[in-house]
């Protein structure tokens, strides 16, 4: 059963098309990632889907209720975690979830063992009387996590989860996404970090500039990056003009190439011969076989780059 | 069981920005400041005419009391995308309205009962028709509030409600008979004193504090209208945001 079904939804602003006519479905108990660098479109995907921005064009249904006419049927049975950790600072952790199980409408009865149990299985019950403001970012994270939990959702949107975190809250971030998809939640997530992608989700789609490029298993995208190994070289100096005519295809970095290849040995007899004669020494060789990121740069030709660059920077 | 949902999303929003804003100690003795300032400014100058002065001067609460928070906890939820946080959820847009104006109403309530004590003790106000002077100022306070809260939800910025709020703040204190009676202002003057609501506000205070002059019903209506007509236009406002 589809969880998410999406066609041809379009979102303008002004000339720009933030997101072009993307189409895909989720399944139900998927995690399914949104993959793509900055303004790519991935918050206004999301937007649209909860309700919280208008579609210029196309069409969606949520949990089996369409965006447009049946918006509050939708947020009904959905989660949401902003790309800000949008709690009330002036409100306890307890306060905030008590305020967001009303707005959701818990059942009175149910309200506060719901609370306990989500703070307890986030780790916030001994922070339950803190205000939100004085939290680390890594606990407000968790929080928003929590809040976003209190209507025991169907689907779980997630946009751009662990940014902006220390390593360890990121990944007992990621951890807690593997319980909830454990509990046999939907969860839709945006990321612009490839090997979060690879390591969450059971179908990524790669989205660049408001479009789809690829939607796959991170496997299937991998082998559709069409290639069987990567050599990676270190030289003790810059290679010359001669040895990158012989080899296409090489990504250079300094003294560092990058060879994608099908035939693994006929690249090292050229690599050989070519720096014997140019009179480089060969520092160290290693062959690999291709990750997510390969895959992506492959698909999108996009250089690693554009991936790392973090908002504002 | 819908409306329940909706009318106890409205409480749960009204009481947590009674919580988080409103009843902040500053606040609270702002509201309580502001009344014994506003009193004292004008006891100091003209001992003798106060009493024909008390009805504009809790106006005068009403007007700032509601309009004066509200804009500001709705311009600083929408920058911080707290805000959003009630879009989030399964709200219709015209609950959280309705749960803003009223966080405004209860404030300048609030306010507007500080000022009504000190004009009834110390200025000598009597409430000759007390249920007239409550539902009086309670329809001027949600009238009041709306125009408010369509100012905040119009603009962008916690300032640019304030700049907006004070020009039709000042106008209405000098045209709407706080200070100076209606009947004795210029016609042009005249007819724009009564496009406002403050006006109906005065002659309904003035109407339950002293003999009734005009009639009161006609005051009560205007305000409903009032109210109405400001409530559609924010949520009008509303929905174009959401864009
Ligand atoms: N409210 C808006 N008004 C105008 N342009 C917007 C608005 N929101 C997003 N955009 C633009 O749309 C594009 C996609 O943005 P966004 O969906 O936030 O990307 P992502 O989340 O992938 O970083 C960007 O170019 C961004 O500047
Ligand atoms: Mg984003």
């Amino acid at each position: 059963m589809h969880s998410i079904v999406v066609e041809g939804l379009t979102k303008y602003y002004g000339d720009l098309c933030a997101v072009d006519h993307v189409s895909f479905t989720v399944d139900a108990g998927e995690v399914f990632g949104y993959l793509g660098p900055n303004g790519a479109g991935k918050t206004t995907t999301i937007r649209m889907l909860t309700g919280l921005t208008r579609p210029s064009e196309g069409r969606a249904w949520v949990a089996g209720y369409d965006i447009l006419n049946e918006t509050l049927e939708v947020k009904r049975r959905i989660g949401v975690v902003p790309e800000a950790s949008n709690l009330y600072d002036e409100l306890t952790v307890w306060e905030n979830l008590e305020f967001i199980s009303r707005l959701y409408h818990v059942p009175r009865a149910e309200r506060h063992r719901r609370i306990r149990e989500l703070l307890k299985l986030f780790d916030l019950w001994d922070r339950r009387d803190s205000r939100f403001r004085r939290l680390s970012r890594g606990l407000k994270r968790r929080a928003v996590l929590a809040a976003a939990l209190i209507n025991d959702p169907e689907i779980l949107f997630l946009d751009e989860p662990t940014t902006g975190l220390d390593v360890v809250s990121a990944r007992s971030l990621r951890g807690l996404v593997g319980r909830l998809r454990e509990m046999g939640k939907t969860i839709f997530l945006t990321t612009h970090y490839i090997e979060e992608a690879d390591q969450l989700c059971d179908r990524v789609a790669i989205i660049v500039r408001g479009r789809i490029r690829a939607i796959d298993t991170p496997e299937n995208l991998k082998l559709r990056a069409g290639v069987k190994a990567i050599l990676e070289v270190e030289l003790s100096d810059r290679p010359p003009a001669s040895l990158l005519e012989r080899l296409r295809g090489l990504e250079v970095e300094g003294r560092q190439l990058r060879v994608h290849t099908d035939n693994p040995q006929e690249i090292l007899r050229l690599l050989t011969g070519e720096i014997g004669r140019s009179g480089l020494r060969l520092l160290s060789l290693r062959s690999r076989s291709p990750t997510l990121e390969d895959a992506f740069i492959k698909l999108t030709g996009l250089s690693p780059e554009v991936m790392r660059r973090e908002k504002g920077i | 069981m819908r409306l329940r949902d909706e009318l106890e999303g409205i409480y749960a929003i009204l009481l947590k920005d009674l919580k988080a804003y409103y009843l902040k100690p500053p606040n609270i003795s702002w509201g309580i400041l502001f009344p014994i300032v506003l009193a004292l400014a004008f006891t100091l100058r003209n001992p003798r005419g106060l009493r024909d002065l008390a009805p504009g001067l809790v106006a005068m609460a009403a007007l700032f009391g509601t309009t004066s928070m509200e804009a500001i906890v709705v311009t600083f939820e929408k920058r911080v995308g707290a805000l959003e946080r009630l879009y989030m959820a399964p709200l219709t847009y015209a609950s959280i309205l309705l749960a803003k104006v009223l966080g405004g109403a209860v404030f300048g309530g609030f306010i507007s009962a500080v000022m009504t004590l000190l004009c009834v003790t110390l200025l000598g106000m009597r409430i000759s028709h007390p249920l007239l002077y409550a539902g009086g100022l309670a329809l001027s306070l949600i009238a009041l509030s709306s125009l408010g809260a369509l100012i905040a939800f119009s603009v962008r910025e916690v300032f640019e409600a304030q700049t907006l709020s004070n020009y039709f703040r000042f106008p209405m204190i000098f045209l709407c008979g706080v200070f100076i009676p209606v009947g004795s202002l210029p016609l042009p003057l005249r007819v724009v004193a009564y496009m406002l609501p403050l006006t109906y506000t005065v002659e309904l205070l003035r109407a339950s504090t002293l003999s009734p002059s005009t009639c009161p019903l006609l005051d009560l209506a205007i305000l409903i209208l009032f109210s109405a007509v400001f409530l559609l236009l924010t949520h009008r406002a509303m929905r174009r945001a959401y864009g």
